[in-house]
């Protein structure tokens, strides 16, 4: 029996937090092999559980480790993060794996070009102990235990979760606002973590949403807590886990609106609800929303289900629009986000991950 | 492990599903139709059965986390 040290990047310091606190529960660790191929094929672990995307722990290809090992996972500043009790060690095909969950192998999809970049060498076991990270952005991270007992105390039967990688703009508001008017509470959960050029930084999208709730939403209808967690770009098998993941801080409810977690042209715009017909057990129920844009004609924010007039009456809420406004210095209108949100945005520099 | 059993229903209620499914988009076959209508009611009960996790010691002390950060 040996112990080692084995560091581990940023990201998995982040999934080994997310095993620790119950954000993929049921996982207790690194996934084994029978789990891992179950999830490639069926979308589900090998005890038939809903489960769509791998959560694997990458080694460089000549770790050595026996059953019984102890693995002390470290940060990048040697701090420890847990102890692994190693179960076995296994080497995972890529290119399968990319085909499987991200429905391509194209080196331009950001998460077929990362699982590229990682060894192809993982091992498997479950966290024994884990230590408290420090992770940013502390004081508006909760775990699902404290949102269950928040949501408890709230008195919050029906909790609608809300994921987002964005500032929030009149549309995200809209999707968000039609939820809650059939829920008792929303559970705003901005992802934090590593993100695509172009995009907002996490700072701006706290703030931004900070702005929001305490200027357009009653205080008693709103929860607002950051997810530490690195977008894969999955499409349809991202949004099952992100629901998934919601389900386990206490929501009955997600919303999910148009390409959920996709990215660039790989997914159908409606594939991320289309796939939720598969899990009648998944224990949250997926809310299904078009896309709101604004209409001239009708004076107001709709969506195709409601709104009759042609394209050349709306107003399509775009982030590469949205980009172009902010870097070239202008304020966005009104009717494409609040002026306090606005401000926010415009007092960040930069505002976007460069 | 091979990755599919038999369960023996009566034939009665596989040709009302059959014919069920027949109008109904979805379900590829009589076993695609149990194996979903399975999963929810099997997920339905395990939920069920499943305790309360947090004595009331967790809570009060998440209580006063929540607190702290003003979100109670
Ligand atoms: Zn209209």
């Amino acid at each position: 029996m040996r112990d080692q040290l084995l560091p581990v990047s940023k990201e998995t310091a982040v999934t080994v937090t997310n095993i620790a606190t119950g954000v993929l529960s049921p996982l207790k660790g690194f996934m084994n092999r029978a789990d891992y191929q179950s999830v490639l094929d069926d979308m589900r672990l090998a005890d038939d559980t809903p489960w769509t995307i791998p959560i694997l722990l990458h080694v460089p290809s000549d770790f050595v480790a026996g059953v019984g090992d102890e693995i002390t996972l470290v940060d990048e500043s040697g701090a420890p993060l847990a102890l692994l009790a190693f179960e076995e060690c296994y080497r995972i095909s890529r290119k399968e794996y990319a085909e499987k969950v991200f429905g391509t192998s194209e080196r331009s999809h950001p998460g077929v070009a990362k699982l590229y970049e990682a060894p192809d060498t993982v091992i498997a076991g479950d966290l024994k102990a884990t230590f408290e990270p420090r992770l940013p952005f502390e004081g508006i991270t909760l775990t699902p235990a404290e949102t269950r007992v928040l949501f408890r105390e709230k008195r919050w039967r029906e909790v609608v979760a809300f994921q987002t990688r964005n500032a929030p703009h009149i549309g995200h508001e809209y999707l968000q606002k039609t939820a809650l008017s059939f829920a008792d509470g929303i559970f705003l959960n901005p992802v934090i973590g590593k993100k695509k050029p172009g995009d907002f930084t996490d700072e701006v999208i706290v703030d931004a949403y900070r702005s929001l709730v305490s200027n357009y939403y009653p205080a008693n209808s709103v929860v607002l807590s950051v997810l530490h967690y690195e977008m894969r770009y999955a499409g349809p098998r991202e949004a099952v886990l992100h629901a998934i993941m919601r389900k386990n801080f206490g929501c009955t409810h997600m919303a999910i609106g148009r390409d959920h977690a996709g990215v660039g042209n790989f997914y159908k715009p409606y594939a991320a609800q289309e796939i939720f017909t598969e899990f009648p057990d998944l224990g949250i129920t997926p809310l299904f929303f078009r896309e709101f844009f604004y209409c001239k004609k009708c004076l107001g924010i709709a969506n195709e289900k409601i709104c009759p007039h042609p394209a050349d009456e709306r107003l399509n809420f775009s982030g590469t629009k949205l980009r172009e406004i902010f870097s070239s210095g202008q304020r966005p209108p009104n009717e494409f986000m609040r002026p306090e949100v606005v401000d926010v945005i415009r007092s960040h520099h930069p505002a976007f991950v460069e | 492990m091979p990755k599919y059993t038999t369960v023996s229903i009566p034939t009665t209620l596989h040709r009302r599903i059959m014919k069920m499914i027949e109008r109904k988009e979805g379900f590829k076959s009589a076993s695609d139709y149990v194996t979903y209508v399975l999963r929810e009611i099997v997920a339905m009960h395990e939920t069920e059965k499943v305790p309360d996790p947090f004595t009331s010691e967790d809570v009060e002390k998440i209580k006063v986390r929540l607190r702290a950060l003003g979100y109670l």
